[in-house]
């Protein structure tokens, strides 16, 4: 999968492409360990992501819970197939997604 | 074309479990929506299998697949030697809790269930066997 990320200030932009599942889960995981701290607006960029699995849904859900308490996260850019998972999986109430 | 693939049951052969099955979708025209749900619901219950089926240990994951036409569909099978689990009885989560507090994990399931058209387990002879269908054309929207 492709991560790319944009960081200006407290800004952090997460652009994601190709599949987000079981075997690189763990690699934006360890990117968003890294480059989260101190960022108050986060997001992510789903215009490429062709794929997304549950293990890929705990990350976005993790990012979003340590977003709570520090600032803000968006999803933007979500293509139809994605958007079905977060529809049936009720990731549509708990997301900002634009 | 092989319809059985063994495989060690480790998240590392993923790629080789989903490349498998994606060789049996090119055989068919299957839109890219179905194609993900499929692949999605194999990768959990592989996935699953490889976490949990064998404790500490290691062991295999034996798939199989069945195209069936008219309506088009496939048919994927699990085995594994590991201890007794009916995924199946896994209860569903609750998609009404604030993320605050949503349980990260145990959507996987959950998933498959909603994606897959006929799910079945058995224990028999030692081995767990999950059987998932799936029709591949865009479903004829009726009433639901």
């Amino acid at each position: 999968m492709t991560i790319k990320v944009t960081k200006k200030g407290k800004n952090l932009t997460v652009f994601l492409g190709g599949r987000l599942d079981t075997s690189t889960a763990p690699e934006l995981e360890k990117t968003l360990q890294q480059q989260l701290n101190g960022i108050t607006n986060l997001i992510f960029d789903l215009a490429e992501l062709e794929y997304i699995s549950s293990a890929g849904l705990r990350i976005l859900l993790a990012a979003h819970k340590t977003m709570l308490t520090q600032g803000s996260m968006k999803v933007i850019h979500v293509n139809e197939v994605v958007m079905e998972v977060f529809d049936i999986t009720g990731f549509v109430e708990i997301l900002t997604i634009e | 074309m092989n319809h059985e693939l063994r495989i060690i049951a480790s998240t590392e052969h993923l790629s080789q479990v989903t490349d498998f099955i994606e060789q049996h979708l090119d055989q068919v025209n299957c839109p890219p929506k179905i194609r993900m749900q499929v692949l999605m619901a194999v990768e959990e219950i592989y996935v699953n299998i490889a976490h949990y089926a064998y404790g500490s240990g290691q062991g295999d994951a034996i798939l199989r697949t069945v195209l069936t036409s008219d309506p088009d569909a496939i048919t994927i099978t699990f085995a594994d030697n590991g201890k007794p689990y009916n995924p199946l009885q896994q209860k569903d989560p609750d998609l009404t809790l604030p993320a605050s507090r949503r349980p990260i994990g145990g959507l996987g399931i959950f998933l498959t269930k909603k994606f897959m058209d006929q799910l079945s387990y058995s224990y028999q002879d030692g081995q767990n066997i999950f059987t998932m269908t799936k029709r591949l054309e865009t479903h004829e929207t009726s009433t639901s």
